[in-house]
């Protein structure tokens, strides 16, 4: 079951924005994220708005239909070009995430980047990723993604063990991912990602050891980690509740993350946010990078969420509600809020804290100050930073780093 | 309804041979209110109309728990039904109905020279009416033994008028039977009482002498004393002294309540009645006392005068710190009608800024507890109810410790503990179970009879220590609530005794300090530090819970440091609601209390000082 939307203002049938959030748009980045609501199946631990056909039948009739999802996307990216009026900012970045995005024809997705090329226009250098299953894409989809402009795929792996993907319910089988990341290569992608999970009921440190092993083997040039997170009303969380696996254990999340951040780093990788790695600065994502520093972005597609100018709002969540707003020519949002000045602070906080840049000691008030003079002496933030202004994190604060968020925005 | 009857004898102006000065002996829930009312009913005091359930009992939580905390008196006219010419006067003088305020009783016994054993048909004698009734044979009242609710279909008369007769050495003919809820036998209860109740006997022409018997306070009116007059006179507007204290003051009013006040001219021999002098607190008026004239008093005061002497100790503190300054305001309005509650300011390192509160005994803390919190609106942490010691150094110098934090930590020669004699009335089924609790909490046989062929009365002596915190839980828990118990401070002795502190990274936490015994220290260390780990949360660091004798540590836990506090993702979709998790962790922050360098939620406070040891079996108090 997909997880619940905050509650919020009312979003204006036309979608407007207040005057404030297009103020000083022009030296923010603009990025879109585009969202595919769909599965083959829903994996056991997945909370995310994601539908497979057999829970779309009866629900959404055509108005939720695959076929016709490209068209719909488009309308809101039309709807996007209405909203911000003559904003005059080329597209930085764009994210295609799900769901299975591959499970659109890639002509489909070539489409929808087609209509912000047009609406908005591209940016020369441009990040265009998508995220891919690597049952669901070949060389002939990939070559047609990377031929459509797309030069960035991230490839949901997450173990290179046959158990460990059985109680995550992936379907692929090991070795599949690492061969994806050779034919996206050769399709001329710049930049491949490979996600990994780790922590999941059942794996054993070396489980996780060959995971990461397959993974840098297969060469890309961005990983992300995730320690397994069981939400709640997931079929992993009932599973767990009943016995059927044991529950996920902080102790050992904290063990795998060392073990991630050895030997990544031995493989040249660096992280530059609290569960990503990157080889080079060029190979990190730009987009979301745009996420945690605060700029601008428009979130497309049901349940999708966007930012301007201190503006959150949120998409309704189903297809068929999401598809129906735009047929009648009415925006899709479902509720938003307006961040006070506190609101934008304490984010930018819990935000860029978790960035190996770390967050401005300036932005912290005297308590926050204090708390930060503590976490250094505890040896949670890096001295070198805190010398040079800043409050970064150190390897064992970057475990804890709720805790010194709760304590630095005081 | 007999009419009001006719030539109603009047305050001051009462011929002692027509008084009769009784009151009622019960255990809660026997029906003493009901058949308090139903004597107001029948002596037409109360009209049918203006009667409420228990009339005389004023306070809404005594209403709600059925029992009495402050007594009153009330004048009741009443013609026997064989004499219905000759009206009489009868002082019903209510009684305080639990273990906590003996002293208060025996005043009030000693008001009376009769009164009624009310005993409920269905359940027979428990240990605190009979504690009662030993108090009234000691005073040597005329005893009325009564069964009560003899109209309840599990009424058991036989058997417990055997058992009544036995014990104050009667004819079980003797015993009456009324059902006070319906009214049925309660006039010939009070023709019995007119016949067998002795008529008081004072000298009218000597200085006044009159015994206080409560004390209240009013906010309308100050403090309401009620007395009984042993010998001489009060009248309206004389001046009065107290004869503990030598202070004086004007009567402003004197009268008896039918059941309202009703000023009269003044009092006489025998009467009992009520004085108003304008003061604002109890303690100027204190139960015991004698009140003479100011002009030609009395020289000897009467005796049996105490001074009301707390017996159990407990911090309180409110949870939020701020609220300091409403518990004081709501600890001096409660002295206000409780001369025995004395309490101090007391600064914990762990709790903050509140009191040290000394009170009778375990229902006393309760009632106290509940009204500041139900009347005050507060909330508070009360630390583990502890009593007092007396530690004489071995430089031979003598401290009192009411705080076990402040128990010495120099060279100790010998330490006192409090001692009760505990008496315990139980089906006969529980010797074995009441015994074994006993033996435990290191009580010393002192005799057992048997008050039927089924129940049994069990007196041991127990350091009052032991019984303070869950004695009375686990003696109900361990009987299947058949059990009643009864105690009475019989003095203090030397014992083995050593303080236990608990240590949170390496911080004494002085709310946790606690007095025992020394074979049961280790106990107590180890289910304490046990109990803290699991209720305080991985901090960042790793933290030690130690239990120790001075620098003796004998049980240490530790709290692993939290490795993990993060969550993995963080993207464009999680902001606002991670955000928002971020506020509502910031209340949850402020609900912990910094021991040291430690977050200690407020919950494990409240876990570890109101509960017992996890055995299971009862939680709370009554």
């Amino acid at each position: 079951m997909p997880s619940a939307l905050p509650d919020g203002d009312p979003v204006p049938a036309d979608g407007a924005l207040p005057a404030s959030a297009l103020a000083g748009a022009a030296d923010r980045p603009l990025g879109f994220y585009l969202h595919v609501p769909y599965c083959a199946t829903r994996c056991g631990y997945c909370d995310f708005n994601t539908y497979t056909a057999s829970e779309l039948r009866g629900t959404g009739g055509v108005l939720a239909s695959r076929d016709t999802y490209a068209a719909t996307l488009t309308d809101e990216v039309r709807l996007a070009r209405k909203v911000l009026g003559d904003d005059p900012r080329e597209v930085r970045t764009v994210f295609v995430g799900g769901g299975t995005p591959t499970l659109l024809p890639a002509a489909d997705l070539v489409r929808v980047l087609g209509a912000i090329r047009e609406e908005f226009g591209l940016a020369a250098d441009a990040e265009v990723t998508t995220e891919a299953n690597p049952e669901s894409v070949g060389p002939a989809y990939l070559a047609e993604l990377r031929e459509g402009g797309f030069d960035r795929i991230s490839f949901g792996m997450q173990s290179a063990r046959r158990h460990v993907l059985k109680v995550l319910d992936r379907t692929h089988t090991p070795g599949r991912p690492e061969q994806c990341v050779a034919e996206a290569r050769a399709a001329g992608f710049a930049h491949v990602n490979l996600d990994l999970i780790y922590g999941t009921p059942g794996e054993s440190d070396d489980d996780w050891r060959a995971s990461l092993d397959a993974a840098l083997g297969a060469g890309p040039d961005h990983v992300s980690a995730y320690a397994l997170i069981v939400e709640e009303g997931t079929r992993l969380a009932r599973r767990i509740r009943r016995g059927e696996v044991p529950m996920t254990d902080d102790d050992v999340h904290a063990d795998r993350y060392l073990i991630a951040e050895e030997m990544l780093s031995a493989a040249g990788f660096d992280w530059y946010e609290v569960s990503n790695w990157a080889t080079s600065e060029a190979g990190r994502c730009r987009h979301n990078e745009l996420y945690w520093t605060g700029a601008d972005w428009w979130g497309a597609g049901p349940g999708a969420h966007s930012h301007v100018g201190g503006v959150r709002w949120w998409n309704v969540k189903h297809p068929a509600a999401y598809a129906a707003a735009l047929a009648e020519g009415r925006s899709p949002g479902a509720g938003r809020e307006l961040l006070t000045g506190e609101d934008r602070r304490v984010e930018r906080v819990l935000l860029e804290l978790r960035l190996r840049e770390g967050v401005p000691l300036d932005l912290l008030r005297p308590d926050g100050l204090a708390a930060a003079r503590r976490a250094l002496a505890d040896g949670l933030l890096r001295g070198g930073a805190y010398e040079e202004g800043r409050a970064a994190l150190t390897l064992r604060g970057r475990l804890l780093a709720d805790a010194v968020v709760r304590d630095l925005v005081d | 309804m007999p009419a009001i009857p006719s030539h109603v004898p009047e305050p001051s102006r009462t011929d002692p041979a027509l008084i009769r000065n009784f009151c009622i002996i019960a255990h809660i829930d026997h029906g003493k209110s009901t058949l308090a009312d139903r004597m107001l009913q029948l002596t037409g005091v109360v009209e049918q109309r203006q009667m409420r359930a228990q009339y005389l009992d004023r306070m809404d939580i005594e209403r709600e728990r059925g029992i009495t905390i402050k007594s009153q008196a009330v004048r009741l006219p009443w013609a026997p039904t064989h004499d219905d010419s000759n009206t009489h006067i009868l002082n019903m003088i209510d009684t305080p109905g639990h273990v906590d305020f003996t002293y208060e009783v025996s005043r009030s016994l000693a008001a009376c020279e009769g009164c009624i054993l009310l005993v409920d048909a269905a359940q027979g004698i428990e240990a605190q009416t009979l504690a009662n009734l030993y108090l009234a044979m000691e005073n040597d009242l005329t005893i009325i033994p009564v069964l009560n609710k003899i109209d309840l279909p599990a009424a058991q008369p036989e058997k417990f008028a055997g058992e009544l007769a036995n014990l104050i050495g009667c004819d079980p003919a003797d015993v009456l039977r009324v059902s006070a809820k319906t009214g049925l036998g309660v006039e010939a209860l009070l023709d019995r009482v007119v016949e067998r109740v002795p008529a008081p006997v004072g000298n009218a022409d000597a200085p006044a002498r009159a015994m206080i018997f409560d004390s209240v306070y009013d906010s309308y009116r100050g403090v309401v004393t009620y007395v009984r007059v042993v010998d001489g006179q009060l009248n309206k507007r004389e001046r009065i002294r107290m004869m503990s204290t030598g202070a004086t003051h004007e009567l402003l009013e004197i009268g008896t309540n039918s059941p309202e006040m009703l000023s009269s001219d003044g009092l006489g021999v025998g009467e009992v009645g009520y004085l108003i002098t304008g003061v604002k607190d109890v303690r100027q008026s204190k139960v015991g006392d004698t009140v003479t004239s100011q002009h030609k008093g009395a020289d000897d005061a009467l005796g049996g005068y105490k001074e009301p002497k707390p017996m159990v100790f407990s911090g309180l503190y409110p949870l939020d710190g701020s609220d300091y300054p409403e518990l004081r305001e709501a600890l001096d309005k409660l002295q206000l009608n409780d001369a025995a509650l004395v309490y101090e300011p007391e600064t914990s390192a762990a709790l903050g800024f509140g009191f040290r509160v000394g009170f009778l005994g375990l229902l006393h803390l309760d009632v106290i507890r509940e009204r500041l919190e139900r009347e005050f609106g507060l909330d508070l942490i009360a630390t583990a109810p502890n009593v007092v010691y007396r530690v004489i150094m071995e430089d031979g110098t003598e401290v009192t410790v009411t705080n076990p934090s402040e128990f010495p930590e120099g060279k100790l020669d010998e330490v006192f503990e409090p001692v009760v004699r505990a008496t315990i009335l139980a089906p006969t089924e529980f010797i074995g179970a009441i015994m074994e609790l006993c033996q435990t909490r290191r009580g010393s046989l002192l005799g057992m009879d048997y008050l039927s062929e089924d129940r049994v009365e069990i007196r041991y002596t127990l350091p009052l220590a032991e019984i303070v915190f869950d004695f009375f839980d686990q003696l109900k828990s361990k009987t299947r609530g058949y059990a009643s118990l009864d105690y009475e401070p019989t003095g203090e002795q030397s014992s083995s005794l050593v303080k236990v502190d608990i240590l949170l990274h390496g911080d004494k936490v002085d709310a946790f300090s606690a007095i025992t015994h020394k074979d049961q220290a280790y106990a107590y260390g180890v289910r304490l530090v046990a109990k803290l780990r699991e209720l305080i949360p991985r901090q960042n660091f790793e933290v030690p819970v130690q239990a120790a004798i001075g620098s003796r540590v004998i049980a240490r836990e530790t709290i692993r440091a939290i490795r993990k506090d993060v969550l993995a993702k963080c993207y464009g979709g999680d902001i606002s609601r991670k955000r928002k998790l971020l506020e509502k962790q910031k209340e949850g922050k402020k609900r912990m209390k910094m021991v040291g360098s430690v977050e200690v939620p407020q919950e494990a406070f409240i876990a570890v000082l109101s509960s017992d040891d996890g055995s299971g079996t009862a939680k709370g108090k009554k």
